[in-house]
């Protein structure tokens, strides 16, 4: 009984993290905001959401796969994150109007002056 | 203009109220799984509606690990144990998908 209630609880949680994460891929202003609101909060929301069901389910070969796959998420999202970031940042899509700083590019533009000296 | 927004939407709300379309019956498992497939259709409307061609790949990316929660919900729902093989399979799939969609938004070929 109080697996079940810790079990549904860490779901519950799952679900909200989830569904806020989804809020800010909708709301927020620009590329990079709405990739570091969607992948950190879906990320963590279903990893909590995966080790929910394990928990309601235990040490069956169930709760195993859930287990694979939250090492799976844990060990994937964050390289597609930066995969996908990296990307928008090469291609030249625009930060947002009210961001201050851009300190990628600059390191960049640095790197490539340092390399036309050496070269 | 907004506030006559604000009113519309609140006298759906209202409506949809009335009509009773909020109550529903159902075991705590499935009204979880409506709250992440509601999730799902937001993502999707980032996918339609993308301004650029990295929301939409974030999009898929994110509607990959939400069909993973989905996916393992419903496995507990029915008690069954192949929903979990889907979605480890998905997974995987998602996650190569989205290194490809990277590398080809960022101009390089895929075996660079």
């Amino acid at each position: 009984m109080i697996r079940h209630t810790i079990g549904m609880v860490f779901i519950g949680l799952g679900i909200a993290f989830d569904f806020l994460g989804v809020l800010g891929l909708i709301r927020l202003p620009d590329v990079y905001n709405r990739l570091q609101a969607a992948t950190k909060c879906v990320t963590f929301g279903s990893a909590g959401l995966l080790f929910g069901v394990f928990i309601l389910q235990g040490f069956t070969s169930f709760g195993f796969k859930v287990l694979l796959a939250v090492a799976f998420i844990f060990l994937t999202s964050p390289i597609a994150a930066h995969a996908i970031a990296r990307a928008a940042h090469r291609s030249r899509i625009p930060l947002c109007p009210e961001s201050v700083v851009d300190l990628y590019e600059a390191d960049h533009e640095l790197n490539k002056e340092g390399d036309d000296a050496v070269a | 203009m907004r506030v006559a927004r604000w009113l519309a939407g609140a006298a759906v709300l209202a409506a949809l109220a009335y009509l009773n379309f909020f109550v529903f019956r159902a075991p705590i498992l499935v009204k979880l799984i409506n709250v992440s497939l509601f999730s799902a259709l937001f993502v999707l409307y980032r996918v339609i509606r993308g301004p650029s061609a990295a929301d939409r790949i974030i999009a898929v990316d994110i509607l990959g690990v939400l069909s993973i929660g989905i996916l393992a919900l419903l496995g507990l729902h029915h008690d069954q144990g192949f929903f979990m093989d889907i979605a480890l399979i998905w997974a995987l799939l998602s996650f190569v998908a989205s290194l490809a969609f990277a590398k080809i938004l960022e101009g390089r070929r895929l075996d660079d």
